[in-house]
């Protein structure tokens, strides 16, 4: 059934919440800067609160199900990092605190800062940046300042691996640099030939996830990263697939300059529906001074009876701030959580387990989907989504015909570098029922593709609704359900 | 905890795949760096972890226990029940993105009407799905000018009364391009007043200006002339805005805004030590396709339904890639939901209501403090829930010994303007009683005898 919208709900007098009379004078208000109308819906508490449940009950969720969405690790989110992040010490303190009174919050990230140094065997660590996009502009802005410092001014490109996320090419760009794409080799490894040939005085650096995006390890990661370190180059590591590697192999070992993490992957903290996130950026010892900051530090070294002082101090050099105040502290209380309750040992189950899940489910599949780079996996595995003898079927349909079936599909479209991609990522938190449940659909589904056709076509079929017209969503360009000028049709 | 397999399980498992180990899953990796000795704590139970970091949250004194005077561009509202109640629901915050929207309506329709309310509020015509915070959003503005103008025009003039970490910010952003002329905000005599000479800075090479409304000071100003002479010279304005403010006064597409920015940590989202904060970004309708991040669109499905979808995607970077709009990839989507379910709770009534609080406690803790020897309001202009205050000594002796009375004393005007030294920003809002004012009061008085 069609919600209606806030505004179509809306009674006027109606209100959600009171405030109290003032309990100091009034003042007159500011002349000719009162503003006349304010368009804001009104609606009672129980109006809201059943306008947002209705609307809950048509999202998919971790909690509901898999979420098998390729680099996008939807592993599920532990109930304590809620908690512990809305612990009234943490949520409730200002930003801008004098620093003897957040000595809590402090202590929480000089430690986590500490715990990602760690596990990514690198020298220090940032935690402002928001999110995964806005680590690789942190760490692009760090490279050119890195090649900057050196007067070094001839180095005007990046590389990027064919199968990077989009985020690789369109950061660079941001960062002013020239985008130069590598190509895979049969392997699905970058092709060294390629990378060796582009290597020169003009390279800055080159961005690199591994796991790569069809989830296969770099299996010459060592020679890239030496290939670019002798041109001159730094080596940026995208850590959006870190799930694979936890405890496995840290990417300072293989010769990670800088390095992103996503702490709502990698470290459970929930997507909430696309952001919060939370990006921060690594690099080795020697560009540490380029990082943007504040960032915490122990101010005055404490002993067995009394703690350390923490405090900020901005890196010597730094990029400058890339967010207000100090990163998204609440995930922050999460990601922390989260490491604390694995240890070592724990960490290198959740990502021998991720492979595990990933690679079950390849074994799987295979024999029904096309696997274009068909070795052992890493977290994902990518997959075609289409049959030479099955001609109108798409990975879009495969999709669609899987939500029938009570799944969330996979990532599909991408990478691109796969025709008609699904990009199947299970995570260590899927039990083997749920994952042979999800493979009993899709080896279903394929056999539909080729014996009922139009199941898939018209899929899916019970869900508040249907396929949307996507091209009318572009073109009429309906953003906003209040428009002073905009006649309303009623729903 | 979190990880299901039984041994017997596993070993099923391992045989399908065809290898007879875990390890054998990962002879990809150079053995040299295979296995490395994490050096980490023990891992603890719920139990522990719990007790630790409840330990960690009481060694902060929070706007809890402290009666908050700070704002500086986060400040203490309150914060009705439902919202966290909805937030909770694992529904809305174990989702992701969107991409499928026949199983995100939920979440589409909720980002489709908080983009209604930011347009309602700004005065826009269209609103993304939102940014980061307040300051990367601010910095995206200039992203877009830049693009607007295809990098032909190169001024970037930033009024003094924006944020001093937006600025900063911005300049990070910006700092890939070569050749920008980023100027106005230079640190001068008399920072406050400022609104002649950024008009005079204007220039037909001039891509952006950006003011706050109200300002870092809390002044309101009158924009109308300066948005005039940006256009003249064919420039684009963008306005810094606290959406709190805009529950009063005049929205910034009333006085010729061509972009609207601002942090929506006022409504409803807790302090939380810096974030994670949620970064407001509206626009005029002919701009549409160069907004960065993710739009939400209304159109019907195969049997005419109402429905919604991402739209315009072509402008983001998973198709783009390098000639994307920007590089943003997430948004701040339950942040986005909070500031929905607090504009709906408290409604058109509800959200006059709490800026006239804060605007007449503002006003008499000013007053008041105006009244004490020692202190001075520099504020002549209107304003609206901030204000800056002489002080007879430096602000941190001040609210060293505001702390030992409980109250979280003003921002420290010092650390980024040099002439306002020994100047405090106060900020008060609706959950300063007269009460609390009057303590405020009484130690700023006390201390100036001391």
């Amino acid at each position: 059934m069609t919600e209606p919208t806030l505004f179509e709900l809306s009674s006027p007098g109606r209100r959600g919440v009171r405030f109290p009379e003032p309990d100091v004078p009034k003042s007159a208000l500011p002349e000719g800067f009162v503003r006349k109308e304010l368009p804001l819906p009104e609606l009672t508490e129980v109006d809201v609160v059943r306008h947002f449940v209705h609307l809950s009950q048509k999202n998919y969720a971790v909690d509901y199900g898999i979420y098998p969405l390729g680099s996008c690790t939807m592993k599920y989110n532990p109930k304590i990092n809620e908690d512990m992040a809305r612990l009234p010490g943490f949520a409730l303190a200002h930003p801008l605190q004098p620093i003897d009174t957040v000595q809590g919050s402090l202590a929480l990230m000089y430690e986590l800062q500490e715990l990602l140094k760690e596990i990514t065997g690198m020298g220090a660590v940032s935690l402002q940046p928001a999110a995964g996009a806005h680590g690789e502009l942190t760490g692009v802005l760090i490279i050119r300042a890195y090649h900057k410092s050196r007067g070094d001014t001839k180095r005007t490109k990046i590389l990027i691996p064919d199968s990077a996320h989009g985020t690789n090419p369109a950061s660079s760009a941001m960062s002013g640099y020239e985008v130069v794409q590598l190509p895979s080799d049969k392997r699905g490894n970058v092709d060294l030939e390629a990378l060796k040939a582009a290597c020169d005085e003009t390279v800055a650096g080159l961005m690199l996830t591994n796991p790569n995006t069809l989830g296969l390890f770099e299996e010459n990661v060592l020679e890239v990263t030496r290939v670019v370190h002798e041109a001159g180059g730094l080596v940026y590591g995208d850590g959006a697939n870190l799930n694979a590697l936890l405890g496995i192999a840290r990417p300072g070992d293989m010769g990670f300059d800088i390095l992103h993490l996503n702490l709502h992957k990698t470290f459970s903290t929930p997507h909430g529906g696309g952001g919060p996130g939370s990006g921060p950026v690594a690099v080795i010892e020697p560009l540490a001074e380029f990082l943007p900051g504040p960032i915490v530090t122990i101010l005055e070294e404490g002993s067995d009876e009394v703690p350390p002082l923490y405090g900020f101090k901005m890196p010597s050099r730094s990029i400058g701030r890339v967010k207000a105040f100090h990163g998204h502290f609440g995930v922050m209380v999460r990601a922390y959580t989260y490491i604390m309750m694995h240890g070592a040992e724990g960490l290198r189950k959740v990502a021998e387990h991720a492979v595990l899940n990933a690679n079950y489910l390849l074994a799987r599949l295979r024999h029904v989907y096309k696997v274009p780079y068909d070795r052992i996996c890493k977290h994902e595995f990518v997959t075609e989504g289409i049959w030479d003898d099955a001609p109108e079927i798409h990975a879009l349909d495969v999709a669609k015909r899987l939500i029938d079936y009570d799944f969330h599909p996979p990532t599909n479209y991408f990478p691109l570098i796969v025709r008609e991609a699904l990009m199947i990522e299970p995570t260590e938190t899927e039990s083997k029922q749920t994952l042979d449940k999800f493979a009993d659909a899709m080896i279903k589904i394929a056999e539909e593709a080729h014996t009922q056709p139009e199941l898939l076509k018209s899929a899916p079929h019970n869900t508040p609704v249907g396929r949307l017209d996507e091209v009318k969503a572009a073109k009429e360009l309906v953003l906003c359900c209040w428009f002073p000028e905009r006649e309303r049709q009623p729903a | 905890m979190f990880l299901p397999h039984t041994d017997s399980e596993r070993s099923e498992m391992l045989k399908t795949i065809g290898v007879s180990s875990i390890d054998d899953l990962f002879q990809d990796v150079p053995e040299k760096v295979r296995y490395p000795t994490l050096n980490l704590p023990p891992a603890l139970t719920e139990m522990e972890v719990s007790a630790q970091l409840q330990q960690m949250a009481l060694a902060n004194e929070t706007t809890q226990d402290l009666a908050c005077f700070l704002g500086a561009g986060a400040y203490n509202h309150y914060i009705p029940a439902a919202v966290d109640h909805i937030l909770r629901r694992n529904e809305f915050y174990t989702a992701y993105t969107p991409y499928q929207p026949e199983v995100s309506q939920g979440m589409l329709q909720a980002i489709f009407e908080y983009q209604s309310l930011m347009c309602a509020l700004t005065g826009m015509e269209v609103s993304n799905a939102s940014h980061y915070d307040g300051a990367t959003a601010t910095a995206e503005a200039g992203i877009m000018a830049y693009h607007t103008f295809r990098g032909k025009r190169t001024r970037f003039v930033l009024s003094p009364g924006i944020h001093p970490q937006y600025r900063q910010v911005f300049r990070t952003y910006m700092s890939g391009y070569e050749n920008l002329e980023i100027v106005g905000d230079e640190v001068e005599d008399n920072p406050m007043n400022y609104l002649e000479r950024l008009g005079g800075l204007v220039n037909s090479n001039t891509a952006l200006v950006i003011v706050q409304y109200p300002d870092f000071f809390g002044q309101i100003h009158d924009f109308a002339p300066l948005a005039e002479k940006v256009h003249q010279a064919g420039g684009l304005l963008c306005v810094v805005v606290n959406p709190i403010a805009l529950g009063l006064l005049k929205p910034p597409g009333e006085f010729g805004a061509d972009i609207v920015v601002g942090d929506g940590q006022p409504l409803g989202i807790p302090l939380s030590f810096g974030g994670p904060y949620l970064g407001i970004f509206t626009t005029r309708k002919e701009y549409v396709r160069r907004i960065a991040g993710r739009l939400v669109g209304e159109t019907v499905d195969t049997q005419g339904r109402r429905g919604y979808v991402l739209t315009l995607t072509a402008r983001e970077q998973h198709i783009r890639r390098e000639k994307a709009t920007s590089n943003i990839c997430t948004n701040q989507g339950l942040m986005a939901l909070a500031a929905t379910v607090y504009l709906a709770l408290v409604g058109k009534e509800g959200l006059r209501q709490v800026a006239e609080l804060c605007y007449h406690k503002a006003h008499y803790a000013a007053q008041r403090i105006a009244e004490i020897p020692g202190y001075r309001v520099l504020n002549t202009q209107p304003f609206f829930h901030e204000f800056v205050v002489q002080c007879p000594k430096p602000v941190a002796e001040i609210n060293e010994y505001l702390l030992d009375y409980g109250i979280l004393g003003g921002y420290d005007l010092g650390q980024d303007y040099t002439a306002l030294t020994n100047h405090m920003l106060i900020a008060v809002t609706e959950m300063n009683s007269r009460e609390e004012i009057e303590t405020l009061v009484e130690y700023l008085k006390e201390f100036a005898h001391d």
